[in-house]
């Protein structure tokens, strides 16, 4: 028999907004890791695309001569920072894509027809999501990239690694949440995602140092946001932990460690201004 | 007392005008059938009533709050089963409707009584735990129902629930919607089925390009119309002018009343007869004026006979006329979140 008319709410235990916010979080969040576990090849392709890369680009610069990379490190001891950013960016840049596909199919409406507290857990519960998934995916090519011997590390050292990654993946899930709800689909979305991907990467100090770049190429590695993202993993993999030291030797002068993370972190904090008067909008 | 209020409800997409000053008004606790075609504005008005859409114009009342400017409490009340089932095929039928209880905020023992309750219910236990992207259209609707129903809202809408479902799940829909409105549940359902409209609404609102052009109890309706239906044609392919001439001839009989000329059936002309004796004595009526009967039909007024009253056509002969005029694209994209 059906009931009606006896307002569950009255009959559930009084509970504060906080309590139903992380209950509808979680909800969500859950949902996305239903998803991910029942369908796990976004994630594995997420891990094994950067290996190859990591397994063939060391491979191809394995006979460089000796201090051919400042420092004196390997090829591959030198790609194994890049390529932890760039799979955290890649996963990052792909977080607009479940909501989109939500969009699309009309989930989403599903989702705003429901009386939530607040309808940025929407919005949390994906920036969590992926936020899990990028961390796993770069710690796996850091696990990788021991494995092939190319180091591992410091306690400091993981910590600034996380701190970064943290820092990098909020921003440009930020950015990619923000363009889910502008673009009008998914081929959309797709497309700056192909476009944005590799020449971001290239355009990085992922693959090379500044100093073997064209000038007009290393101003723009030098304001790229991964360039201020990889140089302090590199160093958290070469020197002990030092923020005070230049990690950048940029064409407008030089950058240290904490310069790089505050420009990380005012990236972040800037693109979520940004796109919050469009996620009120779209969520109101 | 009435649940749901609009007044003058202005809606247009583009250069589509969707809702054209709609007025309507549901009594708490009844089930309130909107009949009309595709694309007559039936949707626009249901996803305004839930707040997934803002009027250009107009006032929304739910339950005595105003609905624009009190989302969050109109939310909290209402069950909304969109046209569209929007289900993610990752998770099972169980999976969703847990994730709809934390939506609404159940608490952990009440969300699995209800979830048990509305399985059995709706006779999902066989299939609840399978991914959804395996469930039959009417799987899927009966699961929609379900998460609509999970908080006891105090308003079901329903949006086209029946369309394209097979008879068993259609009689399991039309069966649990019986049983909430004998328990008071207001429930606001759309629907282009006249049967659909006819069998379950106790009041019903006509619905033509985005406003009400006959609402009240359904025999109420179609007792207004009164008499007999009756169809007549006077050839088989006629045109305008010839069922002009008869229907000017016909309109003076006695007993006569409503005479119109269905241009998209033939020009076949829909009167209503009150005078059993009018019917025998047409053929020699007509003659007389040199028109022949090629083909005369009579019948109780239906539903469909108030909608072709108020507009001068039937249900599927708006429907028809109103498919190849909808933009669903732009539709879709000004609805879109």
């Amino acid at each position: 028999m059906i009931t009606t008319n006896s307002s569950p709410h009255q009959k559930k235990q009084s509970r504060n907004d906080f309590y139903e916010i992380l209950q509808e979080i979680f909800a969500l969040t859950w949902r996305l890791f239903i998803q991910l576990i029942r369908r796990p090849s976004t994630l594995f392709a997420g891990i094994l695309q950067p290996l190859i890369w990591l397994l063939l680009f060391a491979a191809l610069f394995s006979k460089a001569p000796i201090n051919f990379l400042p420092g004196g490190s390997s090829y591959g001891e030198f790609l194994g920072a890049g390529l932890i950013v760039f799979t955290a960016f890649s996963g990052a840049l792909n977080a607009g894509l479940p909501l989109m596909f939500d969009r699309e199919f009309g989930f989403l409406n599903r989702l705003l027809v429901a009386p939530l507290r607040s309808r940025s857990s929407i919005v949390i519960s994906s920036v969590i999501y992926i936020t899990t998934i990028s961390l796993l995916q770069s710690f796996a090519i850091m696990a990788t990239s021991a494995f092939l011997g190319y180091g591992w590390p410091s306690l400091g050292g993981l910590f600034l690694i996380s701190i970064t990654l943290l820092l990098l993946v909020f921003a440009i899930t930020g950015l990619s949440l923000g363009l889910a709800f502008v673009l009008p689909g998914h081929i959309e979305l797709i497309a700056i995602i192909f476009i944005a991907n590799l020449p971001v990467l290239f355009a990085s100090t992922a693959l090379a140092p500044i100093s073997f770049m064209p000038e007009w190429l290393g101003w723009i590695a030098s304001i790229n946001p991964l360039t201020f993202a990889i140089e302090p993993i590199r160093m958290a993999y070469h020197n002990s932990v030092d923020l005070g030291l230049v990690l950048i030797e940029a064409p407008y002068g030089q950058v240290n460690g904490y310069s790089c993370l505050a420009i990380l972190f005012i990236l972040t904090i800037g693109l979520f201004f940004l796109i919050r008067p469009l996620l009120n909008r779209k969520l109101a | 007392m009435f649940f749901i209020q609009l007044k003058d409800l202005f809606k247009s997409y583009g250069t589509v005008r969707a809702l054209n000053g709609l007025n309507l008004k549901v009594p708490k606790g009844s089930l309130y059938g909107l009949l009309g075609p595709n694309g007559a504005g039936k949707s626009t008005a249901l996803r305004i009533i839930c707040t997934l859409l803002d009027p250009d114009s107009g006032d929304v009342e739910v339950a005595g709050n105003n609905a624009l400017l009190e989302e969050k409490e109109t939310r909290r009340r209402l069950g909304y089963v969109a046209q569209e089932v929007a289900l993610d095929k990752i998770l099972t039928g169980r999976e969703l409707l847990e994730l709809q209880g934390d939506l609404y905020h159940l608490s952990k023992n009440y969300k699995k009584k209800r979830i048990e309750e509305l399985i059995q219910r709706l006779e999902m236990h066989e299939w609840i735990d399978r991914r959804c992207g395996s469930f039959s259209g009417g799987m899927k609707r009966r699961l929609d129902l379900a998460s609509g129903l999970l908080h006891e809202p105090e308003l079901l809408i329903l949006d086209e629930p029946t369309v394209g479902l097979d008879i068993e799940s259609r009689s399991v829909i039309w069966g649990l919607l019986k049983e909430l409105r004998s328990n008071e549940t207001t429930i606001l359902l759309s629907s282009h089925y006249l049967e659909e409209v006819d069998e379950l609404a106790d009041e019903m609102a006509i619905i033509d390009k985005g406003k009400v052009i006959a609402s009240g109890k359904p025999d109420d309706l179609k007792k207004e119309l009164g008499g007999d239906r009756v169809t007549l044609r006077v050839r088989e392919f006629s045109d305008e002018l010839e069922a002009e001439s008869v229907r000017k001839l016909i309109k003076d009989i006695n007993g006569v009343s409503n005479v119109v000329v269905n241009k998209k059936q033939g020009y076949s002309l829909n009167f209503l007869v009150r005078d059993n004796n009018v019917i025998p004595s047409l053929p020699d009526y007509l003659s007389k004026e040199k028109f022949e009967v090629f083909a005369l039909s009579h019948s109780r007024p239906s539903l469909d006979d108030v909608y072709l009253q108020a507009t001068g056509k039937t249900l599927m002969d708006a429907e028809l006329e109103l498919a190849g005029k909808r933009d669903f694209k732009l539709e879709n994209k000004k609805s879109m979140r």
